[in-house]
């Protein structure tokens, strides 16, 4: 029983523990930069302020990878928090009792994230284009729902998760921290535990096999766009209430953060790879990057170079092989008959594969 | 492309010939002495069974491969084809089953594309085009519109445009790797009718199939491989079917295993007229506990299909599917297996396994219900399983986690039947269980089927091999286009009359031909 | 001497393909025409609940603004007939927009043409990157163009800082070209609408523009038959970066402001445009010609629902809507059109 009682980490395929190694040493390095670079950088109240503007994108991050790793893609994130937080605006502004509220939200997220679903297990239309879609959908159901309005003045006592840290851990975990803590720590044993999570990662790898195998490919997709739909509003709801502003643009842009920080953390686009683990360290590296960006007075816009340059860097660190060899046989400008690791220049099967027929 | 009626015969000498090749993969000698030789202006027929020979040998002339010994030689001069584009150069292309057309672009684009011709400023003369295409239909007798786009066309439609592209680059050989598959009975004359206009231009054509009659029908020259080796080169003229049969089939018939088979029990698994229009009619078999069914035909007679219907994989029109005495409902792989069923898919790639996936997930990827406790898998208890039956399978791996991508053909295939296993089905559905595997492993699987059987669980098992039909089978149900054809007990079959009965033979004396003119 | 076969063979089959033929060529022009149908269905409802729709400065309103996302459509459509994305479309724009518009301050009396080139270098260098990232990475276009539409944007934040290009400081004749008309038709328009048909007929008449509709119809098929995949996509790209600065500057001559936000959200409004159009999403097919009406049906829409008292704030959620209706159908549409092909073929053997 000697090679074999091996535990099944060696399923983490080697090159992607290495992922999450590196991943871990890139935080370990952001720290010491950052704390060198500035002496507030590791203070409890600057690692408060990090989490509070983190914390919706880092919550989003969960179910997205999930639907990553599933083979699919959801753009529309970051509209469903605004619709969400529209809703709670308006709804608010008509003194409609908070838990209504919530109630409501929470089908309104759920309904979203079905609508996704829906139209790309039961269409077979894919994830991207529809969820370009809704992108624009759910935003514009947003801006309907507030016009120019700017709702605000919210119960002090929901605005406080902007302010205030969670009681009995010290003064420097947010409500959004916790709330991100607690549900990777769910989202990780359900992706890495259970025969959910196990499924996710067959249908990611190959959804035929996985159909052949018994699972339930179409039901578990529309789930997995479910439970985004529901956890963006979530974040929707605490981002609302940490700015205590209720505005349609609340959250614009966000998606690309989102998917970013899920590559980022070695997660395959092309589905059936990644973990839990590496995209907890990849907020940890994106809110320390973005966090040193500002303390070291670099402007703050501008920090989405540093986004997109650690998106290419990851991507492309993965295939360093094949992209040198192909650039090899690609500067002599002749097509020398077909590459043989059959390299395909364009999307993958998660967000180009044509449908039968 | 050579005129009409040029240089056809022997006088020309081959076009293209292959001489005592011989080509391994790993351990397994796929080809052992091949040899074909094209004459321009004939139809050549290339026949044997799976694992015979014929595909590494069509590959050899395709270029794909290079022969480990043996020549290759075109127009009598040796050649060493080192890829596709060399074979092409050399004037031979290949019609392989599943055409790579471009749907949206029109049939005369696909014919040309990357050589279309240019007027001036280099645009591209879309008449042109489309008038030399038309001109190859002509040719061809096959009038397809080359300015509608190649999405929708029939298997046959593409097969066309395929052959239209091949002359188009002066193709002196063409290939046709089982052409006849997937086609209705009226196509199939139609791509008589091109082949022989084909051989009237002076082409020589290499005709794959297992189909006897149509062999008779368009062939000059027949050549049949058996176990890597050419048996057989000659006219078709004065041969018969069943000759043919014979030397496709011909050898010692393997042993059987002493008490192999017991007494069937009660009925496992009852198929009732299952219909799917255009791919299978009115099937209706049983599989009773401790009995191993074989379901045998020509690929393309619609075993998978049926196995896959009943499975739940596909959907089906009519019929019923009952397991246990319980009907299962259509389209519901998940029903199936809840009441006992396993299901060994043909392709283990890419429906079989998780090729990224390491070992011990791939076992317990059926199993995953059973493993949980409080609603985790239990991991020792997944190692468990995966060890366990890769010690009853004899499994060679490295690791439990290693990628079953690493294991070899056999191996995986193994992993496949742990999987289902583990899950200890009533019923267990193999779909060419052996197929790719080398011959050591080949028996362990038998054997694995055999003790199954001997344990009570109830095997339908698809294979396109008779010997390994024989060898395992209780009862042998024949398909032949969507049907079922014959039924024969273990101890009356012969592998010539489960392959007359394969290929539309009545099984009858030598040298008769069901409705069929003889030559 | 082979067997005599049943008389079957006799009857010559029935000429295939041309009822097909007819059948997707109506169907391809269905897409366009009925972009133009839900047109001139939009323009005739909204004229006649408000006349003022029709009034020629609304008209050349729409018409310039249509210009720009005309032009990105363009550039798009050659990326996405390949099955590719570029999504730092807008990105592209807002930098070259800022760039060349920003010359005229600093440099008095440049000739306006210089803008235009520095414009188009400034798309042609991005869309290079680009093109070798997602050539001779096995990269998908998404990922690759989803970062530089980061640092595309980030640059530009950098080099603008705070500050913007203001209308006066731009000369006349150059904040001039979008509203100069012919006939009463925009000069620009004009020129656009000559740029897009030539594009479309570059892709339809010259060998590298088929090569694109097959590398998006089956790449597999398109290694098989040799046909320089990097090189195509390459190209692809590097258009769509140069065809978005030319558009960037056109952009800073109508609009005059121009600083660090310009462009952005523009690659998801184009991809819309360019799928509503009836490019596939799938890439293989399409036109040029189809994505520039699905720009100009889109901005129409918008200038409808202004011109009839419905908020703007009712636009993203309709063109949301229409792209996922697009593609719902375009699918939808696939399915009947393959499935009667095929019922064609069979009928005429």
């Amino acid at each position: 029983m000697s090679s074999e009682s091996m535990p099944a980490i060696g399923d983490r395929l080697r090159p992607v523990l290495r992922w999450e190694a590196g991943l871990a040493l890139v935080v370990v390095i952001i720290g010491i930069v950052g704390a060198s670079a500035s002496p507030q950088f590791l203070t409890g109240n600057n690692l408060f302020n990090v989490g509070l503007s983190n914390g919706e994108i880092a919550i989003m991050t969960l179910p997205m990878t999930l639907i990553i790793i599933a083979g699919e893609i959801d753009l529309s994130v970051a509209s469903i928090l605004g619709m969400s937080s529209a809703l709670l605006g308006v709804l608010w502004a008509r003194h409609w009792p908070m838990i209504a509220i919530f109630v409501l939200i929470a089908a309104v997220g759920l309904a979203a994230g079905a609508v996704n679903g829906l139209l790309v297990t039961r269409l077979g239309l894919p994830s991207l284009a529809v969820t370009i879609g809704t992108l624009a959908l759910y935003r514009g159901i947003a801006t309907i729902l507030l016009g120019p309005r700017t709702i605000a003045d919210f119960p002090a006592t929901y605005t406080n998760v902007g302010v205030n840290a969670v009681p009995f851990t010290g003064n420097d975990v947010t409500y959004s921290t916790a709330a991100f803590a607690v549900l990777a720590l769910i989202f990780g044993v359900i992706l890495h535990a259970t025969p959910f999570g196990r499924s996710v990662y067959a249908m990611g790898a190959s959804a035929e096999a996985a159909q052949f195998a018994g699972i339930r490919v179409k039901r578990i997709k529309t789930i997995l766009f479910m439970v985004s739909g529901l956890v963006c509003a979530l974040a929707g709801v605490l981002w609302t209430f940490r700015l205590d502003t209720a505005v349609q643009d609340n959250g614009l842009g966000l998606e690309l953060d989102v998917v970013a920080i899920v590559l980022l953390a070695g997660v395959s686009i092309f589905g059936g790879k990644g973990s839990i683990a590496g995209v907890v360290l990849a907020v940890l590296a994106f809110a320390g990057i973005q966090n040193a960006l500002l303390l070291t007075n670099f402007n703050q816009e501008a920090a989405g170079i540093v986004t997109g340059g650690l998106l290419l860097l990851s991507v492309f660190g993965r295939n360093a092989a094949a992209v040198s060899a192909r650039l090899r046989r690609w500067l002599p400008s002749r097509a020398a008959g077909p590459p043989p690791d059959g390299a395909a220049a364009g999307p993958q099967p998660e967000a180009g594969r044509r449908p039968p027929g | 492309m050579p005129g009409p009626g040029a240089g056809t015969g022997r006088e020309a000498g081959p076009v293209l010939a292959l001489r005592h090749a011989a080509k391994a993969f790993g351990a397994v000698q796929a080809l052992v002495d091949g040899s074909i030789e094209l004459y321009p202006g004939e139809a050549h027929a290339l026949v044997g069974e799976n694992g015979a020979g014929k595909s590494t040998m069509v590959k050899i002339l395709a270029g794909v491969h290079q022969p480990d010994a043996g020549e290759l030689l075109v127009d009598g001069a040796p050649v060493t084809l080192h890829g596709p584009a060399a074979a092409q150069a050399a004037g031979i292309a290949v019609i392989y089953q599943e055409p790579t057309l471009f749907p949206d672009l029109t049939v005369a684009e696909n014919m040309f594309i990357r050589r279309q011709p240019l007027r001036s400023g280099r645009r591209i003369d879309g008449r042109a085009m489309r008038a030399a295409a038309a001109a190859i239909f002509a040719r061809l007798g096959v009038p397809l519109d080359p300015a509608r786009i190649a999405r929708g066309l029939s298997i046959a439609d593409q097969q066309v445009v395929e052959i239209g592209k091949a002359l188009s680059l002066d193709a002196r050989v063409i290939v046709m790797d089982e052409p006849t598959a997937a086609l209705s009975a009226a196509e199939v004359d139609r791509l008589f009718a091109v082949i022989r206009a084909l051989r009237e231009h002076g082409a020589a054509v290499l005709f794959i199939s297992h189909r006897l009659e149509e062999i008779f029908a368009t062939c000059q020259r027949v050549t049949v491989m058996r176990d890597g080796r050419q048996v057989l080169s000659r006219e078709v003229a004065g041969l018969a079917a069943a000759d043919l049969v014979r030397a496709m089939v011909g050898r010692e018939l393997a042993e059987r295993p002493a008490g192999a088979h017991g007494t069937p029990g009660e009925p496992l698994l009852a198929v009732r007229r299952l219909t799917r229009e255009g791919v299978f009619t009115d099937i209706s078999l049983t599989v009773r506990a401790g009995e191993i069914v074989a379901l045998a035909g020509l690929v393309g007679s619609g075993r998978s299909e049926v196995a896959r219907a009943i499975f739940g994989i596909d959907r089906y029109d009519a019929g019923s599917v009952t397991v246990r005495g319980r009907a299962l409902r259509r389209g519901s792989p998940t029903g199936a297996m809840a009441a006992g069923v396993g299901f060994v898919p043909e392709d283990r790639r890419q429906q079989g396994l998780i090729m990224d996936m390491s070992v011990q997930r791939n076992v317990a990827l059926a199993s995953l219900r059973r493993l949980r406790r409080a609603g985790l898998i239990r991991s020792s208890a997944e190692r468990r399983l995966a060890a366990d039956w890769a010690a009853r399978l004899k499994i060679k791996y490295g690791r439990l986690g290693d990628p079953v991508s690493m294991l070899s053909g056999g191996n995986q295939q193994k992993v496949v039947l742990a999987k289902w296993l583990g899950r200890r089905p009533a019923v267990l559905i193999v779909d060419e269980p052996t197929r790719g595997i080398d011959v050591a492993t080949k028996a362990e699987v038998h054997q694995l089927l055999l003790r199954l059987a001997r344990d009570g669980v109830g095997v339908l098992m698809i294979s396109s091999e008779l010997p390994e039909v024989l060898r395992v089978s209780d009862r042998i149900l024949v398909m032949r286009e969507g049907r079922l054809a014959a039924e024969f007990r273990h101890a009356d079959a012969s592998e010539e009359e489960i392959m007359a009965a394969a290929t539309g033979q009545a099984a009858g004396p030598p040298g008769a031909l069901a409705g069929q003119a003889v030559p | 001497m082979s067997a005599t076969v049943t008389p079957q063979r006799e009857r010559p089959p029935a000429p295939a393909g041309t009822g097909a033929r007819k059948l997707t060529e109506r169907a391809f022009r269905i897409r366009e025409s009925g972009i133009i149908a839900v047109l001139a269905v939009f323009v005739a409802v909204t004229a006649a609940i408000q006349s003022r729709f029709l009034d020629i400065t609304n008209i050349q309103f729409v018409l310039v603004n249509t210009t720009v996302f005309a032009l990105l459509a363009l550039g798009e459509t050659l990326v996405v007939i390949s099955r590719n994305y570029d999504l730092s479309v807008g990105s592209v724009l807002g930098l070259s927009a800022y760039l060349s518009a920003s010359l005229f301050g600093q440099h008095h009396g440049i000739p306006i043409p210089v803008a235009f080139l520095t414009g188009l270098g400034i798309g042609l260098a991005c869309g290079v990157a680009n093109g070798v990232m997602v050539s001779a990475g096995r990269v998908p276009s998404l990922v690759v163009t989803l970062a530089t539409l980061y640092i595309i944007r980030g640059i530009d934040i950098l080099i603008v800082g705070g500050k913007e290009v203001v209308a006066n400081s731009l000369p006349a004749a150059y904040t001039a070209i979008p509203r100069s008309t012919v006939l009463g038709v925009p000069d620009v328009a004009i020129a656009v609408a000559i740029v897009v048909g030539l594009g479309a007929y570059c892709l339809r008449s010259f060998r590298s523009g088929r090569e694109l509709y097959a590398i998006g119809s089956n790449p597999d098929a398109a290694r098989l038959a040799g046909i320089p995949i990097g090189r195509r996509v390459f190209a692809a790209f590097a258009a769509s970066g140069a065809i978005a600065g030319v558009a960037g500057v056109l952009w800073a001559a109508q609009y005059g402001t121009v600083d660090s936000t310009a462009g952005t959200g523009y690659e998801l409004q184009v991809v819309s445009a360019v799928v509503v159009g009836g490019v596939a999403i799938f890439g293989g097919s399409g036109s040029a010609v189809g994505a520039a009406l699905g720009a100009l049906l889109l901005n129409t829409i918008s200038s409808a629902l202004y011109v009839l008292g419905i908020s703007p704030f009712w636009d993203q959620a309709i063109w949301g809507f229409l792209l996922i209706l697009a593609i719902s159908l375009d699918r939808l549409i696939s399915v009947r059109l393959t499935a009667a092909l095929r019922l064609r073929g069979a009928r005429h053997g």
